[in-house]
């Protein structure tokens, strides 16, 4: 089976500050990481692989220093990584970002399962997955929050919903996004930091992907952003008590007198 | 303080820190109310191929030596002492087998301990021979292909969750502590079972229980080295696993100057952080002090044992006395700075104090330590 994981490299949400002048991410000295829902799509593929045999391909889109976050998936129980990168690929909004990922893995060959985090914590769209499974034209299913069943031809799987969960079986080749609750992601051990450091990380540029200039990067974004900035804290909050009859009535009263 | 660490030396400290940062802190308090243990954290440890750090490479591990050991144990501490005795109950469990085993032995046993597949634990205690070893009365008798255990071994960690044991008993009960040898016997072996569980003061999330042998049965290749050779292999496997356990303390101690700290930062008395008074910042200083002096004498002890040394016992014995006394007056302190605060189970210097205790008394009380060093100067100045 082989199985592709998609990672990101997004700034350690610890750290993050925005900078008060211009509204966006101050990005100096802030440690980047991979994104954590992206560690548990890990954690899944190298479950399924342990249990069913085959591979474990890591990709990510980014600039150069993306390539840490590939070692360290290898160093967690990947098998190899593919850094896509290329100064051609900047300013990609989702829509570009599906399609050149898509791209390269048409480049990489035949599939089985595609893992992606549910979102990314830096942009918060959790449009990725899905645009990569359409681009793709395989099933997906989002918000995965338990693996019941592999076989080589298909998978079940439970998606989270808010008052409980769905079954699905999907056929493969399929992709699927996942929430933190479908596993604990393991430490990295000592013989996968040891193999991580001398693995090849294999390089894409938008030339050995085949990509068409139009469709990546911001010329293909249809995506602008205008403006960043931190919503104002509303100080006017209000918790109400009583039973839920009781409760009920003093929200409405309260919303009456903003009619 | 730098200790110039190598790469891989690195490498295995930022595992340990990773586990202890990632799966023991948020469960340690748990783990210790409710004397539940660690299941889950050492098939984690297993996982990021902690066990197989003292296995030679040949069998599956990475061949570090002691001093790579003490820093994995010094980080899994700073998290939890009873999560680390048990890792390190599994190393001194098949130390006998690394240091006197048949080359079978070692192929049938070092694998799975390197992959954290199987754990061992080691039985020598028994209730009339804690210091005096040699009192043990566990007796082994060779029967045609098989050699028949019977005894009751006290206090044993792991005891219940392990798979594989050594055990030490006298094959020649007239010769004493010359009749002693070494026995593997695993979970499930006729005539083998798991007695008394013990409630402990500290180190909680450790098992602790006896281990019955009532005609228990064993295949003759059981045997561990030469036939009344157990006492110098008991010997040699403590010589090589005290520094261990005084990088115990030096974890504890370690978490615990952090608690400390940190609390006196942000404790307001007086109208000021409590650390501007001059009388903690004597007492932090005094465990800051003590603590880099334990690290650098177990560090050193650790790459002379890892040397080869003819002798190791007395830097073995001066690393576990220093550095376990030291853990039990920097968690005092800590306690102590923390006030009625730190006495509390909400904050975990408590427990701290309540895991060092113990670190003076396992794995050869520290007045057996003494005598050991005693002995060896008297030795040295013959």
């Amino acid at each position: 089976m082989h199985i592709i994981v998609c990672v990101k490299q997004v700034p350690d949400a610890k750290d993050v500050r925005l900078d008060p002048v211009t509204n966006t991410l101050a990005r100096e000295g802030v440690d980047s990481i991979m994104n954590p829902y992206d560690r548990h799509a890990l954690e899944e593929a190298v479950a399924i692989k342990e249990q069913q045999g085959g591979t474990v391909t890591v990709i990510t889109m980014g600039p150069p220093q993306a390539e840490a976050v590939l070692r360290e998936a290898i160093a967690c129980g990947a098998d190899d990584g593919v850094l896509i990168s290329d100064r051609a690929f900047a300013g990609a909004d989702t829509w570009a970002t599906s399609y050149t990922l898509a791209n390269a893995v048409k480049t990489l060959g035949a599939f089985d399962l595609i893992l992606c985090g549910k979102q990314a914590i830096d942009g918060d769209t959790a449009q990725v997955g899905p645009g990569l499974a359409y681009r793709l034209q395989v099933p997906f299913a989002t918000c995965i929050q338990k693996t019941r069943k592999v076989s080589s031809a298909s998978i079940e799987v439970e998606r989270m919903m808010d008052d409980g969960f769905d079954v699905l079986r999907l056929p493969l080749p399929a992709l699927m996004t996942v929430v933190k609750d479908i596993n604990e992601p393991r430490v990295a051990s000592l013989k996968g930091k040891m193999k991580a450091k001398k693995a090849e990380i294999r390089k894409f540029s938008a030339a050995d992907i085949g990509a068409d200039p139009q469709c990546i990067g911001l010329a293909g974004s249809p995506t602008q952003v205008v403006r960043v900035f931190s919503p104002e804290a509303r100080g006017d909050r209000k918790i109400f008590s009583g039973s839920v009859e009781e409760q009920v009535d003093q929200l409405v009263e309260c919303l009456k007198a903003y009619l | 303080m730098d200790y110039f660490f190598t790469e891989q030396q690195q490498m295995i400290i930022d595992t340990a820190r990773e586990i202890t940062n990632e799966k023991i802190i948020p469960v340690r308090a748990e783990l210790d109310e409710k004397n539940q243990f660690p299941r889950a954290i050492l098939q984690d440890i297993a996982k990021a191929d902690l066990f197989s750090i003292f296995v030679p490479e040949q069998y599956g591990g990475l061949g570090g030596g002691c001093y790579d050991i003490v820093l994995a144990l010094e980080e899994l501490a700073r998290g939890c002492v009873g999560v680390a005795t048990s890792y390190a109950a599994s190393a001194l469990g098949i130390f006998p087998v690394m240091i006197a085993g048949s080359e079978e032995q070692k192929l049938k046993y070092l694998p799975d301990i390197a992959s954290g597949a199987r754990w061992a634990a080691f039985g020598l205690t028994e209730s009339n021979a804690g210091s005096d070893a040699s009192g043990i009365r566990t007796t082994a008798v060779q029967d045609g292909e098989e050699w028949v255990l019977n005894g009751t071994k006290q206090w044993i960690t792991n005891g219940g969750e392990s798979q594989i044991y050594s055990i030490v008993a006298l094959t020649d009960p007239s010769k004493g502590a010359r009749g002693a040898s070494i026995f593997i016997v695993e979970e499930g072996d006729p005539g083998f079972s798991y007695g008394k569980k013990e409630d402990k003061m500290g180190i909680r999330s450790s098992s602790t229980r006896e281990l019955i042998l009532k005609d228990c049965r064993i295949p003759k290749d059981r045997l561990v080295g030469k036939r009344g050779t157990g006492f110098i292999t008991v010997m040699k496997t403590l010589d090589m696993s005290r520094p261990g356990i005084a990088s115990l303390g030096i974890g504890l101690a370690q978490a615990a100057l952090d608690e400390a700290v940190l609390y006196a930062k942000q404790r307001v008395q007086f109208g000021k952080p409590i650390i501007s008074f001059q009388a903690v910042q004597h007492i932090l200083a005094d465990m800051a002090i003590q603590l880099e002096a334990g690290r650098a004498l177990v560090y050193a002890a650790a790459r002379h044992i890892d040397s080869n040394p003819k002798n190791m016992s007395k830097a073995s014995s001066m690393c576990k006395v220093f550095a376990t006394d030291m853990a039990m007056k920097v968690t005092t302190d800590a306690v102590q700075v923390l006030g009625g605060y730190g006495y509390m189970k909400e904050y975990p210097v408590e427990k701290m104090m309540r895991d060092a205790k113990i670190l003076q008394i396992y794995e050869g009380t520290n007045q057996i330590q003494r005598n050991v060093i005693g002995q060896e100067l008297n030795k040295e100045y013959s």
